[in-house]
């Protein structure tokens, strides 16, 4: 569905269902350059299982218009603006890596308005190289490259995908490649520069579920350690093999994983 | 930041998609010789019907041997995703019905294999779907040819058999300014010998059961989608862009991005038309792609050397490979197949019909027969049998005439190719004295 958020279009994934405020809803939010297609398959199983499925694509990215937020603070904020646009008053709150960040953000700062968060792929602070900020800044299309090599475990860079026939590398790239110009700079920046992360973790009331693949390379299961011990009673799972991009290198764990916490 | 890089072609051509089998260690990719597959629940099952989980249902949808072919020819080729079909052929077919439906049309080059100049031109007119054949080398040509209603541009990486090179960039900017997918046959180029889709192209079919199987054992064919190509945008593509009532009005744009395409080809083409691959010969495909690079290598070290022996023949007219002078395509092909062009080729015999016959008749190494892309030499005669169902003009347009001889070198010692041409060449002068005397 299209909507307007601050004055901009914005889409929202809902499994083409109309929101139902009877129903408990789960929003997911993508990482840095994707958009709402990271979550097709985890919001067509939680929709047929009855929930309000929300998948966003923030602020300049996939389908909606409007500036790429500048900060992960702006994001969650943005992130409540939406809930209210819906009318939707509490929120499960899943997000991968940048997502992750809002995620947390929303949870520390808005606490009424979310009920549970799920963090895939996440650690705090969430440093970014100056390879790819320079990169992204220039919209080079090393930036891409580099975020998509380290972005799967070493394994999954030969593929093995449970996803009949699709390539993870190639499906990843093309994603990054759809971003526009300059969106994948704001959003590396926005994370580099989450400095409160800790901070915001310590804050949390909500449930908490991380889930981390032990050949992350972006977000390393140990960069993580901090913020799972500033976390609330963290539920971790950890699954073997997979990197960074758990939506596509592990959806059926991290769907069950999803399910059990939410 | 340093690290890894993309693995290399060769490499992948090893390795990409597949993982050592988890329930047996086994490390090769075991052939999953089953129709069905079980669920272990009916919550379970109902999400792999409604796309919420990954995995196999039945393998007229999808196999766990075929998917590992699939993602490595993706792979290969830079895409983001595959399908194995039944033929080359089915993979055109599916590729075609996915993106139309009668009342559209399609721009193609004019050199083709003859089943799929078949296809174009005699089978889908009958479903509404018409084909404007224009001149390979001509890319205005394709631009001129483009109607309201043209849905699909396409060609033959290197056309069959007068190897033609299809100028992709050209081509695809022509196509994407209007709007509209270029889709290559790369069957006599693999990717090892040219990346399409870098060049340009958005979809890509092979005949598997050539090169990229390269032992002449199996019929098979793939279909890769690029994943760039911007559907929505063009909005020319309502199978892709609009609900689709066959699947709870799913859009499969909104739901799959980059992989609309090939997620529709799967869901709709691959179930409803159903000519998917045997799991079998997805392992012999993914057997002979495993050594793709040296295979490839060798077979065009081979070609030069017998293009090269060719061209010296009194009895030979010309040699039609576009690495040679005075080839139309000789700057194109250096650009664009810079590791060769293959080895498939054609060549004119000063005789005529009745010298080919004879020419064909008397080789002893070359196998007469209507393939290409074994790791043994090959011949035929195109005009009386790949392509005998075109007219003398379709027969022009497409480079062949009547003493036209097909060759598709193998892997053997040269030395003795040569040889079996050097007999096969003195029966066809024979041949063309004797109808001279006559």
């Amino acid at each position: 569905m299209k909507i307007e958020v601050d004055g901009n279009s914005t889409y929202c994934y809902t499994n083409s269902r109309e929101l139902d405020p009877e129903k408990e809803s789960l929003v997911f939010v993508h990482g840095s350059g994707m958009d709402h297609t990271v979550w097709t398959l985890f919001c067509r199983h939680f929709a047929r299982h009855g929930r309000n499925v929300i998948a966003v694509d923030l602020p300049g990215h996939g389908r909606s218009s409007g500036l790429p937020k500048q900060s992960i603070e702006d994001m969650s904020d943005w992130i409540v603006a939406l809930l209210d646009t819906l009318h939707i008053d509490r929120a499960a709150v899943v997000g991968h890596s940048l997502g992750s960040l809002v995620a947390l953000d929303c949870a520390a700062r808005h606490p009424d308005k979310v009920r549970a968060i799920a963090l895939v792929g996440t650690t705090s602070p969430m440093p970014v190289s100056d390879a790819i900020l320079e990169a992204a800044a220039a919209d080079d299309p090393a930036a891409f490259n580099m975020l998509t090599e380290y972005g799967y475990s070493k394994r999954h860079l030969y593929g093995g995908n449970s996803n009949p026939g699709m390539w993870m590398v190639g499906s990843t790239l093309r994603l990054f490649e759809r971003s526009r110009p300059g969106v994948l700079h704001a959003d590396m920046h926005a994370c580099n520069n989450y400095k409160h992360g800790l901070d915001r973790a310590s804050q949390v009331k909500c449930p908490v579920l991380v889930v981390m693949g032990d050949g992350d390379r972006l977000t390393p299961l140990r960069s993580a350690k901090e913020l799972l011990a500033a976390l609330p009673s963290p539920k971790l799972h950890v699954l073997p093999g997979s990197g960074h991009t758990l939506m596509t290198e592990a959806p059926n764990e991290l769907l069950d994983a999803l399910k059990e916490a939410l | 930041m340093t690290g890894p890089k993309y693995a290399g072609l060769d490499t992948l051509a090893l390795h990409a998609g597949a993982q050592p089998d988890p329930a047996t260690g086994a490390r090769a990719t075991p052939i999953y010789q089953s129709a069905s597959f079980t669920f272990p629940d009916s919550d379970y099952a109902a999400s792999l019907f409604n796309m919420e989980r990954t995995g196999h249902v039945y393998s007229r949808l999808s196999n766990p041997t075929n998917a590992v072919l699939e993602e490595r020819i993706a792979a290969l080729e830079g895409g983001v995703g595959a399908i194995a079909t039944a033929s080359g052929q089915a993979a055109l077919h599916l590729a075609i019905t996915t993106l139309m439906g009668a009342g559209s049309h399609i721009v193609a080059a004019s050199a083709l294999y003859g089943g799929t100049h078949n296809l174009l031109a005699y089978t889908l007119p009958r479903f509404g779907i018409e084909t404007t054949f224009v001149d390979t080398r001509d890319p205005e040509a394709f631009r001129a040819a483009i109607q309201d209603n043209t849905r699909l541009v396409f060609g033959e990486t290197v056309g069959n058999p007068g190897l033609d090179v299809l100028d992709i960039p050209a081509v695809s900017a022509i196509a994407h300014k209007a709007k509209l997918p270029l889709m290559v046959d790369s069957t006599f180029t693999t990717p090892y010998l040219m990346q399409p889709l870098e060049l340009g192209a958005d979809l890509i079919v092979h005949s598997a059961t050539k090169f990229l199987s390269g032992h002449g054992i199996v019929i098979g064919g793939l279909l890769v989608d690029g994943g760039k190509f911007d559907w929505d945008a063009s909005g020319k593509f309502p199978t892709l862009s609009e609900p689709y009532a066959g699947f709870h009005n799913l859009v499969f744009t909104e739901e799959f991005g980059p992989a609309a395409f090939i997620a529709r080809a799967r869901k709709e083409g691959l179930r409803d038309f159903g000519a998917c691959m045997s799991p079998t010969t997805a392992f012999h495909i993914m057997q002979g792609i495993e050594t793709l690079g040296l295979r490839m290598q060798r077979h065009v070290e081979n070609t030069r050397e017998v293009v090269n022996f060719l061209q010296q023949q009194d009895t030979v007219a010309s040699v039609a490979y576009p690495e040679l002078d005075g080839h139309p395509d000789q700057a194109l092909a250096a650009h664009l197949l810079p590791r060769g062009c293959g080895a498939v080729f054609s060549f004119e015999l000063k005789g005529g019909r009745g010298a080919g016959i004879a020419f064909v008749d008397a080789l002893n190494l070359f196998s007469h027969l209507a393939n290409v892309g074994d790791a043994k030499s090959l011949v035929i005669h195109p005009a009386s049998t790949t392509h005998h169902r075109m007219d003398e003009a379709a027969l022009k347009a497409g480079g062949i005439s009547a003493g036209t001889i097909r060759l598709s070198i193998g892997l053997e010692q040269v030395g003795d190719l040569i040889a079996d041409l050097k007999q096969g060449l003195r029966a066809a002068d024979k041949a063309a004295a004797a109808e001279t005397a006559q």
